[in-house]
């Protein structure tokens, strides 16, 4: 059954379903099938780190979330909503892009490039989306945004650019831009792959600040550590199917399928 | 022994070698120096010149008033150049193919045909479009003016050149957008941003960087294209220096003349340009240093 059918794409279930549930979720490009049906479900205020090979498709199934991806089957909500479509008599209507803009806003996305603003400055960057999406007054979106920058240990670098900034500084931005819009769901997509070694423990402290916070996480990684230390939940995908899911120490220590013992075994 | 190895026991002596010699960078030196002698020569005792000649006219009315119009020929086909160009930039990059096609063909013909030929069609256009009206296409019109009167020679000239220029302005704006990493498009959609916003705040302010040095150089060949408007004929700089010398048959002061007005304004856009670039620049570069070297290496030529 599927309680989440919500005909006027308002919240039925908001405040008490899953923060995201996905049914039988397939995305192609083209004639490769990248996601071959994932059926999952993120609760409020859990983190949830995904792992499995590169081209495993859980880089594209985290972009699905947010809509930077059409899924080409299946349904996916997030906070109750369905994302990209309304549904309406049977039908499946397509929803505007103002329409997906607004799901967006409730959904925070910190990237593997961060992908900051190089031509603003790292306060400028957090300020963007709460001024001109939100339309907060600047005085207050200012304050926030200094307060934000504090929360990521980088007050001191509110009017540098991001070419001036080391990677595990940006990322940190990146990760306080995203706070900015106050999302209800942050989704992480290798936010450590392309940083140096030694500057992977500031970005992983923070988003362990944020864990414990209770921010609900959707975190794609490559940390075991991070993943058994912070998640609650650890989902395991190859081949566009998830193969395994469970307790971070339950798959770890006790992998059932054999693709996760051998993922493992090259990983740790 | 010099004092550092006094201070560092053990460290080997500073080189001091005898630098290799450039004779032939003296001679290329000489060469030149000699020749900008002979044109200094050439400028002060030639007959043909007649500077006082010149300076008669440099600040006369008619040629204020030609430079006048040079200049507002220029800013106008600019603006109007940008501002189209980047409407049909945005169509070659639509997603509707009838859009696409229209701008590849607009782009087809406005580039594929000399400047200066749609310059004498636009001083003919009374002939082309007799008349222009208001109305349903292919139905009854509400209003009608007769083109001749509507399309006055300035506006015939300014549209002349903006049609042009919005063409290659296509194609530079394009080019820039390009440039911009999808990543930032796709950061500013998570953030909830519209199509709009994501263009004019993120991806347009990046593509300048791209965009600006070559629309510097449009705009200085664009200072020099409005002496073809002589074909509409609108009456500039070039139109009137020749207005001037058709009287009083000194050709070459006069095109001399035209060519300091010329220079002079090109000189202006440059400098302009420089300071256009360097503002868009920022958040490139690491260190005030790095921007520092910039300008030091960019400040050598506008072209």
């Amino acid at each position: 059954m599927n309680v989440q059918k919500d005909p006027a794409g308002e919240r039925s279930s908001a405040d008490t379903g899953p923060m995201v549930k996905a049914e039988q979720v397939h995305k192609s490009f083209g004639r490769v099938e990248v996601l071959k049906g994932i059926d999952l479900e993120v609760r409020r205020g859990e983190v949830m780190c995904v792992i499995g090979p590169s081209g495993s498709g859980k880089s594209t199934f985290l972009r699905c979330i947010n809509h930077l991806e059409k899924i080409n089957a299946g349904r996916l909500w997030v906070n109750g909503h369905l994302v990209g479509y309304r549904e309406k008599g049977g039908k499946l209507y397509e929803l505007r892009d103002r329409e997906v803009a607004a799901q967006r806003r409730e959904i925070g996305m910190v990237f593997q490039r961060f992908n900051l603003f190089p031509h603003m400055t790292a306060l400028d960057n957090i300020m963007e989306a709460p001024l001109r999406v939100k339309r907060q007054p600047k005085a207050q979106v200012k304050e926030r945004g200094l307060a934000l920058l504090e929360r990521v240990g980088l007050a001191d670098k509110a009017q540098s650019y991001p070419a001036q900034l080391s990677g595990g500084q940006q990322q940190r931005v990146a990760i306080a831009r995203a706070l900015a819009m106050e999302p209800a769901l942050m989704l992480f997509d290798e936010p450590t792959s392309a940083l140096d070694p030694e500057l992977v423990g500031d970005v992983l402290e923070v988003m362990k600040q944020l864990a414990r916070d209770g921010m609900t996480m959707v975190v794609v990684t490559h940390e075991m550590g991070f993943a058994r230390e912070v998640g609650d939940s650890l989902v395991f995908m190859d081949g566009g199917v998830v193969v395994e899911a469970g307790t971070p120490r339950d798959v770890i220590a006790r992998p059932q399928h054999p693709r996760t013992q051998d993922f493992l075994s090259k990983v740790l | 022994m010099t004092v550092d190895s006094d201070v560092e026991p053990g460290r080997p002596e500073a080189i001091k070698a005898v630098p290799v010699r450039h004779p032939g960078r003296w001679l290329g030196a000489a060469v030149i120096l000699v020749l900008i002698a002979m044109f200094v020569h050439f400028l002060v005792t030639s007959k043909a010149l007649e500077w006082p000649e010149q300076w008669k006219y440099l600040f006369s009315d008619p040629v204020l008033k030609g430079v006048r119009n040079t200049i507002w020929l220029t800013v106008a086909a600019m603006i109007g150049a940008i501002v189209f160009g980047i409407v049909l930039a945005l169509m070659r990059m639509s997603e509707n193919p009838l859009l696409r096609g229209a701008a590849f063909v607009y782009l087809w013909f406005f580039r594929g045909t000399p400047l200066y030929t749609q310059l004498l069609i636009w001083g003919a256009i009374g002939s082309l479009l007799p008349t222009i009206g208001v109305g349903i296409p292919f139905g009854p019109e509400f209003h009608t003016w007769k083109t001749q009167e509507l399309v006055n020679v300035a506006l015939a000239a300014a549209l002349g050149l903006i049609l042009n220029e919005a063409a290659y302005m296509a194609e530079i704006v394009r080019a820039g957008i390009q440039s911009v990493d999808e990543g930032q498009t796709e950061a500013a959609s998570a953030l909830g941003m519209s199509r709009l916003q994501t263009l004019r705040r993120i991806v347009l302010p990046q593509s300048m960087r791209v965009i600006v040095p070559p629309t510097g150089n449009e705009t200085i060949s664009m200072l020099k294209n409005t002496s073809l408007v002589v074909a509409v004929p609108y009456s500039e700089l070039t139109f009137t220096a020749q207005t001037i010398y058709a009287s009083t048959y000194k050709i070459i002061p006069m095109l001399v003349m035209a060519c300091l007005w010329y220079l002079l304004l090109s000189s202006i856009l440059m400098v302009g340009q420089f300071y256009l670039e360097r503002y868009y620049a920022r958040g490139t570069s690491r260190s005030a240093e790095a921007r520092q070297r910039i300008r030091f290496r960019g400040g050598g030529g506008g072209q």
